[in-house]
């Protein structure tokens, strides 16, 4: 589901499998974000890019080659991807894992190879353990590894910090962020909305269907009205008359004993105006803020949005 | 469809390492050969001298052929069932990997072990019956044309006793049913060893290269209609 303005990347109109219409392309060294509650079709959504299923319906091109079952083995060859769980050989030590899919991929020179990955992940100094005995934020760093010992054209990481403690999942974080200033295209699943907030450059949000897609900064303009949060020392005796009229203030409502926030068009025009009406009254401003909603409002909009159509 | 000998040597290189480090393979590997070794060696052990021309007219060497046909299928067993158990098909399908490619490795690292183990019990065998059996049991047991067909029969056997272990384990949902399923499907081989080692069904020239023929077609077919219906999707999405 992407298309890098240079060479395609990944493009799908149609629904990858059979999840409705969703459109959407990724760039080339873009981080692009799939989010969704559990079912939505994030997984199925990726294991049908990586022709691990087959799309019933709809079209693709994935690293610039058409998602088709005859291209299935062409697709695997310029992406990698990296499941939720690591499935590692856990008898097996980490080198031998990785010997191992270095030759499935015909990688050249593995084992230089391996060692570059493993540096990556800063894992050189375990290359002889077995992957038993590794904790499973290691297990994720070796799973990394594996997914780059290709280089591919198309990074698809699939809840990449599920089921890690927050020390591991930032050093997952880490990893991948360090992987998309070196350009790899990565496409991340997650329902982590501070993650996806971080690290994407663009996000999807799929709930069986693609609700939205953009820049977190975008669906956040697109979908709330910027917001001013006005402290005061005492309440105001009467903040309807205070707000009411004032240019570039649709509304507001209080949101505590002297707290109030004003829904606004424009916050240069807002702003100032409402610096002046609350001196005029005689109000002891403490603050006055412009309010971020963040991703994970936006997320929750959105599927509120479509559970109370379904229950509609 | 050209296969990629790079890859099917990374599955079987694999698949021996794992083997390796496995202790349930490795008593399955040892136990069956332990079996057919040491209880016709008590029967050759006690043998008179006199029971040498019996002997002439059976072909006892024979019933080892066993060996081959119930071990790489109890090996063959744990080769898509146990990935699945593990979680580790799905990273080994995310790679360039035909189905082909990886049927054959599985089939390899099962056959390698299995035969080696056949062969090695065999020498075993004739080495004891050679230095500890009454002089002519033994002349009347080590018989060239038998120890002929135990060599060919050898790969061949296990190779269609791998792809038996190899279909059942693509439709297992646990390992120890899948070998305990895998070994029941491969005794009706094993039972024609033991009944033309014993002369119930008596070996010709004929026979041998009639059954010779069938079991490379066998194999040659199986490795064909294992790849034509492994299916990628069933084994990721379905959880039986």
């Amino acid at each position: 589901m992407a298309r890098s303005r240079r060479r395609p990347t990944c493009a799908d109109s149609g629904g990858g499998r059979d999840r409705g219409r969703v459109l959407a392309e990724v760039d080339h060294g873009e981080v692009f974000g799939f989010l969704g509650p559990n079912g939505a079709g994030k997984t199925t959504m990726v294991r049908t890019l990586g022709t691990l299923l087959a799309p019933t319906s709809g079209a693709a091109t994935v690293a610039g080659v058409p998602l088709t079952s005859e291209n299935g083995v062409e697709i695997r060859r310029r992406i990698a991807i990296m499941p939720e769980s690591p499935g590692l050989y856990l008898r097996l030590s980490v080198a031998e894992n990785l010997a191992c899919f270095a030759d499935l991929y015909e990688v050249p020179d593995p084992h230089d190879r391996i060692g570059r990955v493993l540096r990556a992940v800063d894992l050189a100094d375990r290359a002889n353990d077995a992957c038993g005995a590794l904790s499973k934020g290691l297990r994720q760093r070796v799973a990394l590894a594996r997914a780059l010992l290709s280089d591919p054209q198309l990074l698809f990481l699939d809840e990449p910090t599920a089921g890690l403690d927050p020390a591991a999942a930032r050093e997952v974080l880490q990893l991948v962020t360090a992987l998309s200033q070196r350009g790899v295209t990565i496409f991340l699943t997650t329902h982590r909305l501070e993650e996806a907030e971080r690290l994407c450059d663009r996000v999807a949000i799929l709930n069986t269907t693609l609700r939205t897609i953009g820049r977190p900064a975008e669906l956040r303009e697109q979908l709330f009205a910027t917001t001013l949060t006005v402290r005061t020392l005492g309440a105001l005796p009467e903040p309807g008359r205070v707000f009411a009229g004032l240019p570039a203030i649709d509304s507001w409502r209080q949101d505590g004993p002297a707290t109030y926030v004003l829904a606004v068009s424009d916050q240069a025009v807002a702003a100032p105006a409402a610096t002046r009406a609350l001196v005029a009254a005689g109000a002891e401003v403490l603050s006055i803020s412009q309010s971020h909603p963040s991703l994970e409002e936006v997320y929750l909009q959105l599927i509120g949005q479509d559970q109370e159509a379904g229950q509609g | 469809m050209r296969v990629r000998s790079r890859r099917v040597r990374a599955i079987v290189r694999k698949e021996l390492g794992e083997y390796r480090h496995n202790g349930f393979i490795i008593w399955t590997m040892a136990i069956f050969p332990l079996i057919f070794l040491i209880q016709p060696l008590v029967v050759v052990f006690a043998l008179p001298a006199s029971a040498s021309n019996q002997l002439e007219h059976g072909h006892l060497l024979l019933y080892m052929l066993g060996i081959p046909a119930l071990v790489p299928a109890a090996v063959a067993a744990d080769a898509v069932v146990g990935e699945r158990q593990q979680g580790t098909l799905e990273p080994v399908l995310t790679t360039p990997i035909r189905r082909q490619e990886l049927l054959l490795g599985k089939a390899l690292a099962a056959l390698v072990p299995s035969v080696a183990i056949a062969y090695a019990v065999y020498a075993v065998f004739l080495a004891c019956v050679g230095l500890f059996a009454q002089p002519a049991v033994a002349s009347a047991l080590l018989q060239a044309p038998d120890l002929l067909a135990q060599l060919l029969f050898t790969p061949l056997l296990a190779g269609w006793s791998i792809w038996v272990g190899i279909a059942i384990s693509t439709r297992a949902s646990d390992f120890r049913v899948a070998q305990q399923l895998g070994i029941l499907a491969s005794l009706p081989t094993a039972v024609v060893a033991a009944l033309i080692a014993f002369d119930v069904i008596h070996p010709t020239l004929g026979l041998a290269i009639a059954l010779a023929a069938a079991l490379l077609l066998g194999n040659r077919l199986g490795w064909r209609i294992m790849s034509a219906t492994f299916d990628r999707e069933r084994l990721i999405t379905s959880t039986k």
